[in-house]
C-alpha cells in the first residue's frame, strides 16, 4: 500500500559525498554567466549538507537558468515555461520526504508564471526557490523582462523599455504568508553560499532573488554595482547571517536588520541606491501547506476499503 | 400510457376536509412514466425530484434522473427560462436514459411551466399539478398571467390540476416557501403508490446532518401531502418494480467518478472549479481525506495540471478534473506529461462550447481536442464512459493504463452524465484496484530512464528516491538517458516509442459488443452518454423488424479491434453524436465542404468506410424518439 513513510527506510550506505556526486555534464551557459556561480554554490550546499542525491529534486521551467537541473546529479524536472512552481508543489505534496529546489528565471517566475508565484508564496510549502534574475530573457535572445530596468534596450524594446521594473522582493513581501525572502548577487560567492544555505534550512517557501549577470545580452548592466562595493549593502543580525571578517574588509556598507521586522524589510526591499544582500524577512511560524493538508490517516488497504464502503452505504437503495 | 380518466374536481379552495375517498381511486398500472418537478430556483424542486428518484430506486424501480438547471444562478422569480428542478424517468425495468417527453409535472408556478411547454418537453395531454396560490395573488399582473396561462394549457389539451400547496403547508405552520417540496413529494408518493416508510427513510437520509426537528417537520409535510392527495385525487399509478438481484447504489456520474477516484488508489486530485465538473470535486473534498486523499484547489487549471504532473512524477498517479475551458488551458502541461512519459488522468466533463459556451449544457464537442490536443504529436489515451456505472470503473481502468503505459489518459464524460442519476450494482471493492507501493529500490546498474522497448515503446520509469536512477526529465526532445537531444535519429526514435505505446494498448483491447444482429441494413455508432438513448431507439426499431444494430465505443483512442469488420457487415453506417456536423441538406454543403461529426471523421479516416453522421447541439441529451426518426430516415434513404 502507498504510504509516504519512506523516511523510515533504513539508510544502508555512506552519506559522505564529494562535489562530483552532484555534478552532471558540462554546463552550456556562456562564459561569465552568473548561473555558473549559482550552480557552484548549490553543489557546495548539497555536499556540505550531505543531501542524498536520490532524495533531492531540482524543478525548473524554461530559460537559460532552467537548464540548471540537468547539471545536477540528482533527480530533476525541467518542465514548461512558467510552471516550475506548481510542478514542485505537486512533488512536495506527494513526497514530503524529498528535498525540493526550484530554479526559475525572471521571465519564468515574474511574467508567464506570475500567478503561480503569488500563490506559491501563500501555500508556503517547504521549497527552496532561486530566482535567477538577469533582468532579461536570455534563452530567447534578449527581450525585455518584467525586471528589466526602465529604458533597457532589447530586441522588443529597441528604443528602451517603457515600464518601470517590477521588484520581486517587494512583490513577495506583499503576499500573505511570505516566510523567507532574501537577496543575493552572483559575484559575491561567499555571501551567495551563506544565503542559499539559510534558504535551504528555512522550513517553508524560501525565496531567494539572485541578481545574475548575463554577459551575453546585458554585458555591462551590473558593472556599476560590481565595481563599487559600497553600493552593496550587507544585511546582518544575530538571529540571521553574520558577516565574515574577510567580507567585511571589502563590503563596508552593512546594515543590522532583524528579519522579523516586516516593515523594515519592505523599506529595504525598495531601496534604489543600494542592493541589499542578505535575509530581508524570515518568519518560522507560518504553517506549511503540505503539513496543513496532512490527513492524519495512514493509507492502508483496510482504511481505503472502510472509507469506500461507508460511502457506498450512503448511496445504497 | 397516462390515465385517461378525468381528475376528480375538488372545491375551488381544495381543502383537505374531504376525508378518505380511497374507494373511488383508480390505480392504473404502467410500465414507465416520466415525472418532473419544477420551480423557481431555491424552492427545493431539485431535492424533491432527487428524493422521488431515490425512493423509486429503493422500491426496486429503474430510474434515470435529469437535472433541470436554469442557465443563471438566480434567474428572476417566475421567469419562463428559470425552471429549476428534476425530471425522473421511472420504470419497471432498467432505465438507460432520460427518455422523451414528460407524462406528469408538478409546477410551483405557471411561468416556469411555460418554458417547458415552449421547449416541447411535455407530452401532449400531460398531467400538470399546478400550485394555485397565484390565482388570488394581490398583484393583478400575476393573477391575470396565471389565469390566462392556466386556460391556455387547458385549451391545449393538458390535464391541469390546481393544487393549493402553499395554503395546505400553511395549515402546518410551516414556512411554506421551504416545505412545499416535501408536500409535493407526499403527493407524488400517493400518485405512484410508494411505500411511505421508504419516503420517511429517504428524508431522514437527505436531512441526515440536520437536527431531528427539521427531519420531523419535513416528514409531517410529506404525510400531509400524501393525505391531501388521497382525499382529493381520484387517480393513481403503479409501476411494478422488478428489483435487481444484486444490491444497488444510486449516484450521479460525478459522484460515481469521485467514488472511482477513491477506489482507484489515487491519493491526490488537483482541480480548479468549473461547471459542470465541480460537484465531483465538492464530493471528493468531503470524503477523500477519510481515506488519506487530498483535493488541492489550485490557482488555475494550468497549475492544477502541473501540480498533478509533479505529484505523479514523484510517485502517485494523480487526477485532475475539469471541463472545456479548463481543458484548453491544460493543453501545454498535458503535452509535457506525454513527452516526459508521466502517468496522468485528466477528466473533461464536457459542456457546450466553444469558449464559455453553455456551462450547464451537454455536448460532445471535445473529442478532437482530447485526441489531438496539445501541439506536436502528443499521443494519449481517450476513454468515454457511457453510463453512470462506467464513470466509476473508468477511473480505475484509467489509472491502471496511465501507470502501466506511463501515459496521459483522458476521460470524457459530459454534463448529462455528471448530474443524471441511475442505479447500478454496488461495486465490490477489490484490492487490486489500488496502486502498488511505489518503487524505491535501487535502479540496476546500466538501466536508463527511457529504455524504450523496441516493439512496444514501453520503458520503466525511475521515481525520485530510487538510488542510482537520478536523471532530469524534460519536455525537450531527449534520448534514452533523458539528455536533451536534437539528433534526428533520436527524435525519430522517441516519437516512435511514444506512439507505439498506443498500439501496444490497442492490442490488449477487445472488440465492441454489438447491440442487435451482427449484420444488417444500418449500423449506428455512438460514444459517451448517448448510449442509452441510441440503444432504446434501435431496440424499438428492431422490434418493428428493422435491420438496425448499434455499437458504442468505450475507447476513442486507441480504438478497439474489429470495428471495421463490424461496419463492413452493414449496408449503411452512421454515427449519432451531440457535436457539430453540417447537414448535407444545406444549400452550400456538399462532399467537398461538409464538416462531419467528430467520431465520424475518425472512423472515416481510419477505416476508409463511408460513415455518415447525424448530430445536434441543442444542449440537451438526445432523445430516443429523435434518434428513431433519424435512423428511420437513413434506412429509407
Ligand atoms: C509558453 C511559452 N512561451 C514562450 C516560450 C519561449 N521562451 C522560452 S524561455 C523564455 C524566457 C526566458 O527568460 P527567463 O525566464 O528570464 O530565463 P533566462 O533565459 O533569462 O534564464 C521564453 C519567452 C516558451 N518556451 N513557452
Ligand atoms: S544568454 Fe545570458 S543568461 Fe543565458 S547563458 Fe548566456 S549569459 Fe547566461
Ligand atoms: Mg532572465
Amino acid at each position: 500500500m502507498n504510504c509516504s513513510a519512506t523516511d523510515c527506510l533504513l539508510q544502508m550506505y555512506d552519506e559522505q559525498h564529494d562535489l562530483e556526486d552532484y555534478q552532471s555534464g558540462v554546463p552550456r551557459w556562456c562564459t561569465g554567466c552568473g548561473d555558473n556561480a549559482i550552480l557552484a554554490a548549490v553543489q557546495r550546499l548539497c555536499r556540505d549538507e550531505g543531501l542524498r542525491p536520490e532524495k533531492t529534486v531540482f524543478v525548473s521551467g524554461i530559460g537559460c537558468s532552467s537548464r540548471f537541473p540537468h547539471y545536477m546529479k540528482t533527480y530533476g524536472f525541467h518542465g514548461i515555461h512558467g510552471r516550475a512552481l506548481p510542478v514542485a508543489e505537486g512533488v512536495k505534496m506527494a513526497r514530503p520526504d524529498l528535498t525540493v529546489f526550484v530554479n526559475t528565471g525572471d521571465g519564468d517566475c515574474c511574467s508567464i508564471g506570475a500567478a503561480h508565484w503569488i500563490h506559491a508564496i501563500r501555500y508556503n510549502m517547504n521549497l527552496t526557490v532561486f530566482l535567477h534574475d538577469n533582468q532579461i530573457y536570455g534563452l530567447t535572445k534578449k527581450q525585455a523582462s518584467p525586471t528589466s530596468p526602465i529604458g533597457t534596450k532589447s530586441n522588443t524594446t529597441p528604443r528602451g523599455s517603457y515600464l518601470d521594473a517590477l521588484n520581486p522582493l517587494s512583490v513577495t513581501l506583499g503576499v500573505a504568508n511570505a516566510s523567507f525572502v532574501a537577496q543575493a548577487v552572483d559575484w559575491i560567492p561567499e555571501s551567495l553560499f551563506e544565503i542559499v544555505k539559510a534558504a535551504y534550512h528555512h522550513k517553508g517557501f524560501s525565496f531567494v532573488r539572485i541578481l545574475q549577470r548575463c554577459p551575453e545580452w546585458l554585458p555591462k548592466s551590473l558593472d556599476p554595482w560590481m565595481q563599487d562595493p559600497n553600493s552593496v549593502q550587507l544585511l546582518h543580525h544575530e538571529n540571521a547571517l553574520q558577516i565574515s571578517a574577510g567580507l567585511s574588509r571589502v563590503y563596508k556598507n552593512q546594515l543590522r536588520h532583524d528579519p522579523l521586522d516586516m516593515n523594515r524589510a519592505r523599506e529595504i526591499a525598495s531601496s534604489h541606491d543600494v542592493i541589499p544582500v542578505g535575509i530581508l524577512y524570515q518568519n518560522r511560524d507560518i504553517p506549511r501547506y503540505e503539513e496543513t493538508r496532512q490527513t492524519g490517516v495512514l493509507r492502508t488497504t483496510a482504511t481505503v476499503r472502510k472509507g469506500f464502503e461507508a460511502e457506498l452505504d450512503k448511496y445504497s437503495v | 400510457m397516462t390515465s385517461k380518466k378525468p381528475l376528480k374536481k375538488a372545491g375551488k379552495n381544495g381543502g383537505s376536509d374531504g376525508g378518505g375517498s380511497a374507494g373511488k381511486i383508480s390505480v392504473t398500472t404502467l410500465s414507465e412514466h416520466i415525472v418532473e418537478i419544477i420551480s423557481d430556483s431555491g424552492e427545493g424542486a431539485q431535492r424533491c425530484g432527487q428524493s422521488f428518484g431515490s425512493i423509486a430506486a429503493r422500491m426496486g424501480n429503474g430510474i434515470w434522473t435529469t437535472e433541470i438547471i436554469p442557465a443563471e444562478i438566480r434567474p428572476p422569480a417566475r421567469s419562463v427560462a428559470g425552471a429549476s428542478g428534476n425530471r425522473i424517468r421511472i420504470g419497471s425495468g432498467y432505465i438507460t436514459n432520460g427518455g422523451d417527453q414528460t407524462d406528469l409535472v408538478v409546477a410551483f408556478n405557471e411561468q416556469v411551466l411555460l418554458g417547458r411547454v415552449r421547449d416541447r418537453e411535455l407530452k401532449p395531454g400531460c398531467i400538470i399539478l399546478l400550485e394555485s396560490m397565484w390565482r388570488k395573488h394581490p398583484d393583478l399582473n400575476i393573477s391575470l398571467a396565471y389565469a390566462e396561462t392556466h386556460d391556455r394549457l387547458v385549451a391545449a389539451g393538458y390535464t391541469v390540476r390546481e393544487i393549493p400547496m402553499e395554503q395546505e403547508c400553511q395549515l402546518l405552520n410551516a414556512d411554506p416557501k421551504r416545505g412545499k417540496n416535501m408536500f409535493a413529494l407526499g403527493i407524488l408518493c400517493f400518485i405512484y403508490s410508494f411505500d411511505l416508510q421508504m419516503a420517511r427513510d429517504q428524508i431522514a437520509l437527505t436531512f441526515g446532518k440536520k437536527e431531528q426537528s427539521i427531519i420531523d417537520a419535513n416528514v409531517k409535510l410529506l404525510e400531509a401531502g400524501k393525505q391531501w392527495a388521497q382525499a382529493n385525487l381520484d387517480f393513481s399509478f403503479s409501476i411494478p418494480a422488478t428489483p435487481a438481484a444484486q444490491p444497488q447504489i444510486v449516484t450521479n456520474g460525478n459522484t460515481a467518478l469521485a467514488l472511482g477516484v477513491m477506489a482507484s488508489g489515487m491519493e491526490l486530485c488537483a482541480m480548479y472549479p468549473i461547471t459542470p465538473a465541480t460537484s465531483a470535486s465538492h464530493y471528493l473534498s468531503e470524503v477523500f481525506e477519510k481515506v488519506g486523499g487530498i483535493v488541492h484547489q489550485a490557482e488555475d487549471e494550468i497549475a492544477a495540471c502541473a501540480f498533478a504532473i509533479g505529484a505523479s512524477y514523484a510517485s502517485k498517479c494523480t487526477i485532475t478534473i475539469t471541463s472545456g475551458p479548463g481543458y484548453s488551458l491544460k493543453q501545454e502541461a498535458i503535452g509535457l506529461a506525454v513527452m516526459a512519459e508521466i502517468p496522468l488522468v485528466v477528466v473533461n466533463v464536457q459542456r457546450g462550447g466553444p469558449s464559455t459556451g453553455q456551462p450547464t449544457k451537454v455536448e460532445q464537442g471535445d473529442l478532437m481536442t482530447a485526441i489531438f490536443g496539445s501541439h506536436g504529436d502528443a499521443p494519449k489515451v481517450v476513454m468515454a464512459p457511457a453510463t453512470i456505472e462506467d464513470c466509476f470503473y473508468s477511473v480505475i481502468t484509467a489509472r491502471k493504463i496511465a501507470e502501466a503505459f506511463n501515459m496521459v489518459v483522458v476521460i470524457l464524460t459530459d454534463a448529462s452524465l455528471s448530474s443524471s442519476q441511475q442505479p447500478f450494482t454496488r461495486p465490490q471493492f477489490n484490492e487490486a484496484w489500488l496502486a502498488p507501493p511505489y518503487d524505491q529500490s535501487p535502479v540496476p546498474e546500466g538501466a536508463r530512464p527511457y529504455d524504450w522497448d523496441a516493439t512496444t515503446g514501453l520503458a520503466r520509469r525511475f521515481i525520485p528516491g530510487q538510488p542510482g536512477g537520478m536523471h532530469t526529465v524534460t519536455g525537450l526532445a531527449h534520448d534514452r538517458d533523458s539528455h536533451v537531444a536534437y539528433d534526428p535519429d533520436i527524435n525519430q526514435e522517441s516519437l516512435r516509442a511514444r506512439s507505439l505505446k498506443l498500439a501496444a494498448l490497442q492490442k490488449t483491447l477487445t472488440a465492441p459488443e454489438i447491440f442487435g444482429d451482427a449484420k444488417g441494413d444500418l449500423l449506428v455508432l455512438g460514444w459517451g452518454s448517448t448510449k442509452g438513448a441510441i440503444e432504446e431507439a434501435v431496440a424499438s426499431l428492431r422490434a418493428e423488424g428493422k435491420k438496425v444494430s448499434s455499437i458504442h465505443l468505450r475507447f476513442l483512442q486507441p480504438m478497439q479491434p474489429g470495428i471495421k469488420e463490424i461496419m463492413k457487415r452493414f449496408k449503411k453506417v452512421m454515427t449519432i453524436e451531440t457535436n457539430w456536423s453540417d447537414s448535407p441538406d444545406e444549400e452550400i454543403i456538399d462532399e467537398n465542404n461538409r464538416r462531419y461529426s467528430s467520431m465520424a471523421i475518425l472512423l472515416r479516416s481510419r477505416y476508409l468506410v463511408d460513415v455518415d453522421c447525424w448530430s445536434e447541439v441543442r444542449g440537451q441529451p438526445v432523445k430516443p424518439s429523435t434518434i428513431r426518426r433519424v435512423v428511420l430516415a437513413k434506412l429509407n434513404k
